[in-house]
């Protein structure tokens, strides 16, 4: 047994109490800077506790938006973040579990071109080729819509490469009796290897889900009106708001709004979180 | 490894990989190879006249000074974030892994931060930074240090960096955390009986051990640090002052769509994919042999 230091404890504690601290330290003045009026907010320094108008803040910008820079309502930024990151999460996972079903359960022709084509898009991120892709959205005519908003982020191959893992490591034995028993190809899908995913399906859903809600650089590009931007989208158009003064207060009312439901997704669904960040790296 | 039972249809395995072919085809592989093919053009800002010009595009990029000056902000601004970045999370992994009682707790509250969106961790840290209203600028000035990132090039990338790292260290946290935990107890207790304190025992045993995860973490927070960042730069500095946090991954936006240079930044989109291939695949070579979960 290694020995026991109560000192060691404490300083562990300490260490990772300061860690704590400095992690949650903007999110603490931000939450208390949304609690604020535009006259404590921009009093230096700021009260550091919170203030009164939390109702009325987040009121505000729910149903009518900052004043200056963007004046969208953020209840409709919200939805649309919603819209997208569950379009993106299912369509994600529905996409890729069929192709996967079809990559690792059936011998076609031209089997492994399709399994080529898909893997090779792992490789490049959207950043990269942002200018061309809004180009072929633009010549679709999608710009300003939630397909135009979602379907250049389905297109990456992370969740079908994990299904096809996750069927490969599938006993022979269920597809065989399956098989015996009479059953077709969908019907082994949906009644063995669906239930069988549920763990998979949980875990891919709540990393995409963070990862389409907090999409950036792809709907700052394809949203033009404002109904129609998301909520990250909206708090950065808060902020460029040209000469006027930036109302701190309704900008950290939508930064908590923001960070709220991807960050209740992630404690809520911890143990699927981190098994997804483990299976969607390897 | 294949499977041996296998399905047979003539038509099913098409229908099934048609939805996700199609995706890709539309959205990927036409997307990307109009890039390449951009990259070796030159087109007026009306789109009206295009030449073909084989690689001028770019020789033009590696002569201009403001590519070259962004490839060396890219340079800095990744080594600091992974360096800083893997630092201060082994350094909290390594205390969370020492304790017996609450470790749950602090993994919970160290883990919030990645659920935040990039560019909302940029203004939350914009907030408290900030030139007038910050608390943290107060507090410098308080202690005689000048803060205004917006004039001063090196406090712009100050603080992009640390919007970055803040950002990543849940990630990392829980990895070396998971890392940690499969160092097998038996070595530490031999080692503990000969003798060796736990500055010894951590460099000589666990920290050895630990270089897969280390070596994965690189790869993965130095392609954080290219190319999940543009939502920082942008909603912090937007490049500024003067191009000194303009990364690389900010500078083909800039080129290409706010500059209209469609050329130019089709040879730095094609630049960029040569280095996510280089480093993915630096990443399948080496880490997936050595990585133990």
């Amino acid at each position: 047994m290694v020995e026991q230091r109560p000192l060691g404890a404490v300083v562990s504690h300490l260490v990772l109490i300061a860690g704590v601290a400095i992690v949650a330290l903007p999110l603490y003045v931000g939450f208390v800077a949304s609690t604020l009026s535009f006259d404590q907010v921009t009093s230096v320094p700021m009260p550091m506790t919170p203030g009164t108008h939390l109702v009325e803040n987040y009121g505000a910008v729910l149903l009518h938006g900052g004043t200056a820079g963007s004046k969208a309502p953020v209840g409709q930024m919200m939805w649309n973040s919603l819209v997208m990151a569950l379009a993106i999460a299912i369509g994600k996972i529905s996409i890729s579990m069929l192709s996967a079903f079809a990559i690792v359960y059936f011998r076609f022709p031209l089997r492994k071109t399709c399994f080529w084509l898909i893997f090779v898009t792992l490789m490049l991120p959207v950043e990269v080729r942002i200018l061309p892709t809004y180009k072929v959205v633009a010549e679709l005519g999608m710009v300003d819509t939630y397909a135009g908003l979602t379907l250049p982020l389905i297109a990456s191959a992370t969740a079908t490469f994990l299904f096809r893992q996750f069927f490969l490591t599938v006993p022979e034995e269920l597809a065989e009796a399956a098989r015996i028993d009479g059953a077709g190809p969908m019907r082994f899908f949906i009644d063995i290897l669906l239930p069988l995913s549920r763990t998979s399906i949980a875990a891919l859903f709540v990393i995409m889900f963070i990862y389409g809600w907090n999409q950036y650089l792809w709907p700052l590009l394809v949203t033009t009106r404002e109904d129609m931007y998301t909520v990250v989208i909206g708090i950065k158009r808060m902020v460029a708001g040209g000469d006027t003064a930036i109302e701190w207060q309704y900008v950290m009312a939508t930064a908590m709004l923001a960070l709220l439901p991807p960050a209740v997704v992630v404690l809520l669904m911890q143990r699927w979180f981190v098994k997804g960040l483990v299976d969607t790296e390897k | 490894m294949e499977k041996r039972v296998v399905f047979q249809s003539r038509w099913l395995p098409y229908a099934l990989v048609a939805p996700q072919l199609a995706v890709t085809l539309v959205f990927f592989f036409w997307p990307a190879s109009q890039a390449l093919y951009w990259s070796l053009l030159i087109q007026d800002a009306f789109a009206a006249r295009t030449q073909f010009v084989w690689f001028d595009n770019f020789r033009d990029l590696f002569n201009d000074p403001h590519y070259v000056a962004s490839f060396q902000v890219t340079a800095v601004f990744s080594i600091l974030v992974t360096v800083i970045g893997l630092a201060l999370a082994l350094l909290l992994a390594v205390f969370a892994d020492r304790i017996v009682r609450g470790a749950r707790v602090y993994k919970t509250l160290l883990i919030w931060p990645y659920a935040v969106a990039a560019a909302v961790a940029a203004v939350l840290w914009v907030f408290l930074l900030n030139p007038t209203l910050g608390i943290l600028t107060h507090l410098l000035r308080a202690l005689g240090y000048d803060w205004n990132y917006l004039l001063n090039a090196r406090q712009a990338l100050i603080l992009i960096v640390i919007t970055a790292v803040w950002k990543q260290i849940s990630y990392n946290f829980l990895f070396f955390l998971a890392g940690l935990q499969s160092v097998p107890k038996s070595l530490i207790e031999a080692a503990a009986i000969d003798g060796a304190g736990p500055a010894r025992r951590f460099w000589t045993i666990v920290f050895p051990m630990l270089s897969p995860t280390t070596f994965f973490l690189l790869v993965v927070n130095i392609v954080y640090a290219f190319f999940d960042t543009f939502a920082i730069v942008d909603a912090a500095t937007n490049g500024g002052p003067v191009q000194a946090t303009s990364i690389l991954v900010f500078k083909v936006y800039q080129d290409g769509v706010q500059a209209l240079d469609l050329g130019g930044s089709a040879a730095q989109s094609v630049v960029l994919m040569a280095i996510v291939i280089a480093l993915t695949v630096a990443q399948f070579r080496f880490v997936e042999r050595k990585v133990q979960y």
